[in-house]
């Protein structure tokens, strides 16, 4: 069994965990591979590869997921205007950062702090962590093939780069 | 008390070094440490908490076959284990002191809904939320 190579080495994994925790403490910050690969003490070339194998996702559609969360908290939680939270969660643009929240979500920002601040949440007694993850978007496709998907079904597709 | 929870258990890739990361750096103490052969029995404890304890098992032989076990550690190693929550009197001050020691903390106190709260791992990937201690507040 040890010699399937789907087999990873609980102690890359845990090394692996480190570069994953590391865009949880700081998803707002530039992630590129060079640094996930120093943390994990992985080669470049290989770092992408493992990090999809040991979390099912790549890294930076992880990444993608966990600024989205934390962005649907800070629209839940507080009254930050919106082109702060995109600021705060790490995009550059404010225009990126709404239409990657409306590929990922299905709504607006806007439209999600809404529809959100009407209904009251009874999850107080949940350490706030938890909270967070199950509220962690569960993006199984690329976000360009989500939008790909959407727009062959209404316009030519759409080319713009991702974060 | 009589009746309750008295051990709960956790995986950890090597004893010896499970066991010096929450009796060194997290101040528990041990209170069972027996051997029979390779199985090695071990939990420890939280000081102020003596009606229950923290096993500290090793998955393998005789109780888990060599596959079983090396899926186990992946999945502590991946954080895939649930969470723990330790409860402390001041998350910032345990967060400092703890960080001193060499924890591995995955978030640095935070406050949130009135309460401090930080996230760290033990050496095997199991994840822990540090939560200090609700303090009453004047709204």
């Amino acid at each position: 069994m040890s010699g399937d190579p789907k087999n990873q080495a609980p102690a890359l994994l845990r090394r692996l965990l480190r570069a994953k925790d590391r865009m949880d403490a700081a998803s707002h910050e530039d992630w590129p591979i060079r640094r996930l690969a120093r943390v994990s003490g992985v080669s470049e070339a290989h770092f992408a590869r493992a990090f999809k194998q040991a979390f099912g996702l790549p890294p930076h559609r992880y990444l993608l997921t966990r600024r989205i969360e934390r962005a649907t908290a800070l629209l839940r939680d507080t009254d930050l205007p919106i082109t702060e939270i995109a600021f705060q969660t790490g995009w550059e643009s404010l225009g990126t950062f709404g239409r990657t929240f409306r590929d990922i979500t299905g709504e607006s920002p806007g439209e999600f702090r809404e529809r959100v601040k009407i209904g009251t949440h009874e999850l107080g007694r949940v350490p706030a962590c938890v909270v967070s993850a199950v509220h962690r978007p569960d993006l199984t496709i690329s976000v360009s093939e989500k939008r790909r998907r959407i727009a062959d079904g209404i316009n030519g597709p759409e080319e713009k780069e991702l974060p | 008390m009589n009746q309750g929870i008295e051990v709960v258990g956790l995986y950890v890739r090597d004893q010896e070094e499970a066991l010096s990361f929450y009796v060194e750096k997290l101040g528990f103490r041990v209170h069972t440490d027996v051997r029979n052969g390779d199985y090695r029995w071990l939990t420890v404890q939280h000081p102020e908490q003596p009606s229950f304890q923290l096993g500290l098992f090793k998955p393998g032989p005789p109780v888990l076959d060599a596959a079983t076990a090396q899926a186990v550690n992946a999945i502590v190693a991946k954080g895939a284990m649930p969470p723990l929550v330790l409860v402390v009197n001041d998350c910032r001050a345990a967060f400092d002191q703890m960080l001193a020691r060499g924890v591995e903390f995955t978030q640095e106190p935070v406050d949130r809904f009135g309460t401090v709260d930080a996230g760290f791992r033990d050496p095997s990937g199991n994840g822990w939320k540090m939560i200090g201690v609700r303090k009453a507040r004047s709204h």
